[in-house]
């Protein structure tokens, strides 16, 4: 294949990525979306392998690596639970993120290319770049995966200091860079190389330890972008466009992503990424204290629940990460689809934030076979809650809590909020009484229209289904 | 030790209510009392004896035996002086007192020792005394059935209708005085067809009306009429000349009149004059809720019906007992959260606890001694006026992301759009020409995701990130290009180390790919409608 026909590939590539991501724009076209990213990925390496740039020895090595990789890839799709999925993006990110620093590493010990002056200044720096970018990647992801997995500990990590070990790194970075692009010799380059790579890994592991849980979707999608930038540096590592676009189409998606979840929160990107939660607002626990609501928790039972429910002509399901925790999406639908076929009117209320990732929650309920036609944005539905009989609440907490508009004071003021005290009737399923992530206490609890199942998710739900039934 | 409670049968004529029913008497049970009933209390409120006995009470033959047993008495209406009289020392009292209207009764209770705990003294502004708040169950009945007793009386129907026959217009019914009885015959008669117009002092009750279907009606006059608690005020003689007008008017238009017109410790209001009366036109129905306190119509006779110019006026004092189970129910559920405040450990024994604010003002008679009237409440600022005066927090307009949100405003983008002109400035001042046709490549690649990723639906985000993620993947392309690149003869690099490196940079990225796009076409594969 020529050099020309290998470009024009790389062409068509780039148009059929940006078809697969405007695909995503409706569940309808979204298939044929994935459909055309998979035929871009394919042509893209067809064009590559067969271009000039790759000598027929090498296919050898290409098929059987790309076979190990392939197998280990689809058998994991296939197993993995929708419930996982942000553990498995996760884990994704971080190989995008080891693959750029090893093609980094690679090209910096290839001296088949030789540059001069400004070119290898750039070239270098292009290295440097691709290889920090691709290292915090990696281990950011790496500790996201064992975050959102439970296999670390979820509460955020806070070193004393740690913005300014943050800025000790930053210092040895940009001294080391200058170490690299003045070294004379390959080792020289090589040694700051790798000091810089460890630093870029103990960032990303910092920079992810000191976040919570109910960040994890800012991270997870900034991590996203990460992959992104990896890619694009990459590419002008190697002046290779289509890795560039696309590169830059990944990065920036992650960086809306992360962009809308962080509005969604009414929190700033940068407070976010610095880690732990109100340290832009005061001792949040302090701030609450004058707050302390009024009133009393009022507990239901199952068989109430389902009474209250079997009389509601509106009602409006409000999932949280607990669903996701307790499996319970499935028991959701059964009940959704016992009141549907009754004539109740069910559908369900999704904040941009609800669970570890964007779109989460929509995930886990197409995976119960709820029709995405009743899940709504909360920007669609919250207008709806005063004509709403029963606004249930399943395993969320702060993402409904109206101190966010109600009180000034609370860390989460100002937050956009699902306004489910304003229906008629509104059920909090959850363990216990403890606050939420932000550690504020929810008055929507203790509203006389509001009523508390105490248990966990998905044993609860059976018991109301059950009374259904009954 | 668990403690008996007592329910006597009322002795108040014609009190047809009983201040538990079997139901709870259960409930009561589960909270570790005993409960004794009086032989035929409930009789009158279709509970009989053996109901009480199967739902685990016991029955005392008649009041003696019974007060003579019990340490806790539950009543509806005020004990009379006899009633006092046969209390043990020390007996706690729980139903309606009055006390301000019975200071005789008050000098007998406090002599004797008691503990009681007036239902009409709650304090019913503090949120978690609502469930206890019997004035207001005992108003909603009151207003639903003042409807009913209207539509007995009158000769038409509420509904308007087209019929064979000609076409009936709707009943106009205007309620004066839109508190909980008003709103609930507001309600009934909204339900019933009517055409339903109300009235209050209140201005903050008006969007209350307009909620429940009815038109409120305003007077032309520029007063606020809230008294605090919750409650109305005596208002200036301009407003009243004002409102005397609109009531004259309204007498004229409607054909119901139903009025719940109080104020606290006051006769009650005459809004309806005779002369308004005789403007009605024949076969016009007023109830008048306020009868017991005098009537808020001048021609009103307390406990009777009367009919005066062609107008029949319904003077009951008695609409709970009218609808004697539905109420008995109601305060006896009441009386059960009242009791589950008095025995929070569910042990069958009470603590009147009086540093609560709810228990505090119930109770009007403490060891014997009167602890009436309570101390003012201090409570929190009505939440209205609060949330309007706290203004949420304006977003933050972050540097971060410059998107479908608020516009920037115009100073940000100044900067924004400084800091992009002097970092482009830069770049096309050093860098070397084949670095700008990449960079061109990528900033405009930049700006193509973003209009994209801006279209795509919030409920795909998570297949966008997983989808995207296999995109980037493209990162193979370096590693393939490294593994054996076509070399000039006397090039010498360390091709192992780098086709080493390269070799899992293919398997890392290959597993990111396929099982990328994989996953991705699962979930997608789920989304349906």
């Amino acid at each position: 294949m020529s050099a020309g026909l290998a470009t024009v590939s790389y062409i068509g590539a780039t148009i059929l990525f940006i078809l697969s991501l405007g695909g995503l724009s409706n569940p309808e076209t979204s298939r044929r979306g994935n459909i055309l990213g998979m035929i871009g990925m394919a042509l893209a390496v067809v064009a590559t392998v067969f271009g000039p740039q790759v000598t027929l020895g090498g296919l050898p090595w290409i098929i059987i690596a790309m076979a190990i990789g392939g197998s280990v890839g689809l058998y994991a799709a296939r197993v993995v639970k929708m419930t996982q999925m942000p553990e498995l993006v996760a884990l994704m990110h971080s190989l995008v993120g080891l693959a750029a620093c090893l093609v980094g590493f690679a090209s910096y010990a290839d001296t088949a290319h030789v540059f001069e002056g400004v070119e290898k200044t750039i070239h270098e720096v292009e290295i440097y770049v691709g290889i920090l970018i691709g290292a915090v990647t990696f281990s950011g992801s790496l500790i996201a995966f064992g975050k959102l997995s439970a296999k670390i500990d979820g509460k955020p990590l806070l070193l004393p200091a740690r913005h300014w070990l943050n800025l000790a790194g930053l210092l040895v970075v940009i001294v080391f860079g200058k170490v690299f692009l003045n070294a004379e010799t390959g080792w020289g380059g090589g040694f700051a190389l790798v000091v810089m790579t460890l630093v870029a890994l103990a960032f990303g592991v910092h920079m992810v330890m000191a976040i919570g849980g109910a960040d994890m979707p800012v991270v997870v999608s900034m991590l996203n972008s990460y992959s992104g930038w990896a890619a694009a540096a990459t590419g002008f590592m190697l002046s290779n466009d289509l890795l560039i676009v696309t590169g830059a189409l990944v990065g920036s998606s992650g960086a809306i992503l992360s962009y809308i979840m962080c509005r969604a929160m009414n929190r700033n990107f940068v407070s976010v990424i610095a880690g732990g939660f109100g340290t832009g607002g005061g001792a949040p626990a302090a701030a609450s204290g004058d707050g302390q609501p009024a009133g009393e928790v009022l507990p239901i039972s199952a068989v109430e629940t389902a009474e209250l429910l079997k009389d509601a002509k509106n009602v409006i399901i409000v999932p949280g990460y607990g669903m996701a925790v307790a499996q319970a999406q499935h028991t959701v639908y059964q009940i959704t689809k016992h009141l549907r076929d009754k004539g109740v009117n069910v559908r369900f209320g999704i904040h941009p934030v609800a669970g570890r990732m964007p779109g989460h929650m929509n995930v886990l309920l197409a995976e119960a076979k709820v029709p995405y036609d009743i899940v709504m944005e909360m920007d669609e539905i919250n207008e709806d809650f005063p004509e709403t009989d029963v606004a249930m609440v399943i395993g969320a907490n702060d993402i409904v809590n109206p101190a966010a508009q109600e009180d000034p004071n609370s860390p989460i003021a100002g937050m956009p909020v699902l306004e489910v005290w304003k229906a008629k009737t509104s059920i909090v399923m959850k363990r216990s009484m403890a606050s939420g992530y932000a550690g504020v206490d929810n008055p929507l609890f203790y509203k006389e229209n509001n009523r508390m199942l105490f248990g966990d998710a998905k044993k609860m739900l059976e018991e109301v289904f059950v009374a259904l039934n009954g | 030790m668990s403690l008996i409670i007592g329910v006597p049968r009322e002795t108040f004529a014609g009190e047809k209510r009983v201040a538990t029913v079997p139901d709870i008497v259960e409930k009561l049970t589960k909270l570790g009392f005993a409960v004794m009933v009086e032989a035929g209390a409930g009789a009158a409120a279709n509970c009989d004896d053996d109901t009480y006995l199967a739902a685990g009470a016991t029955i005392a033959k008649d009041a003696a035996e019974l007060y003579a047993a019990v340490d806790v008495v539950f009543k509806v209406r005020a004990p009379s002086l006899e009633e006092v009289a046969l209390m043990k020392e020390g007996t706690t009292l729980v139903g309606f007192i009055w006390p301000a209207q019975n200071p005789e009764l008050m000098e007998a209770m406090k002599a004797r020792k008691l503990t009681v705990l007036a239902m009409d003294s709650l304090p019913r502004l503090l949120s978690r005394a609502q469930k206890m708040d019997a004035l207001t169950s005992m108003a909603g009945i009151t207003g639903y059935r003042a409807v009913i007793e209207a539509a007995n009386n009158f000769g038409r129907y509420f509904a308007g209708q087209v019929t064979a026959a000609g076409k009936i217009p709707p009943a106009k019914v205007f309620i004066a005085g839109a508190g909980v009885a008003g709103l609930a015959a507001l309600g009934a008669a909204v339900s019933l067809g009517a055409i339903v117009r109300a009235n209050d002092t209140r201005a903050e009750v008006a969007d209350q009306v307009k909620s429940m279907g009815g038109e409120f009606v305003k007077v032309d006059y520029e007063e606020e009429g809230s008294g605090g608690g919750g409650y109305a005020k005596v208002m200036s003689e301009g407003f009243q000349a004002a409102q005397r007008e609109m009531y004259a008017q309204q007498a004229r238009e409607v054909d119901i009149i139903i009025t719940t017109a109080l104020i606290p410790g006051k006769p009650a209001p005459k809004l309806i004059t005779a002369e308004m009366v005789k403007s009605m036109k024949p076969g016009s129905v007023i109830v008048d809720l306020a009868a017991e306190q005098g009537g808020n119509c001048e021609l009103t006779e307390p406990g009777q019906v009367v009919v005066k110019h062609g107008v029949t006026i319904v003077g009951y004092t008695d609409f709970p007992s009218r609808m004697a189970k539905q109420s008995s129910t109601l305060y006896a559920t009441n009386l059960l959260r009242v009791a589950e405040e008095l025995c929070k450990a569910k042990d069958g024994t009470i603590d009147v606890n009086m540093d609560d604010d709810a228990i505090r003002g119930l109770t009007v008679v403490k060891d014997g001694e009167i602890t009436w009237p309570p101390p003012p409440l201090k409570l929190p600022p009505p939440p209205a006026p609060k949330a309007a005066a706290a203004p949420v927090p304006e977003k933050k307009s972050g540097g971060h992301g410059h998107g479908a949100g608020a516009p920037m405003s115009a100073r940000g983008l100044a900067i924004v759009f400084g800091l992009g002109a002097l970092a482009f400035w830069f770049v096309g001042a050093y860098a070397p020409a084949a670095f700008l046709g990449h960079f061109t490549v990528f900033v405009l690649a930049c700006f193509v995701g973003y209009m994209v990723v801006w279209n795509v639906t919030p409920a795909l985000h998570t297949p966008l990130m997983s989808v995207t993620n296999a995109i980037s993947s493209i990162i193979v392309i370096g590693a393939l290009v490294q593994i054996s690149p076509p070399l000039a003869e006397d090039v010498s690099r360390p091709g192992f180390w780098i086709g080493l490196l390269a070799f899992v940079g293919i398997v890392l990225t290959s597993i990111n790919m396929f099982g990328g796009f994989a996953v991705t076409k699962r979930m997608l594969a789920m989304f349906r409608k």
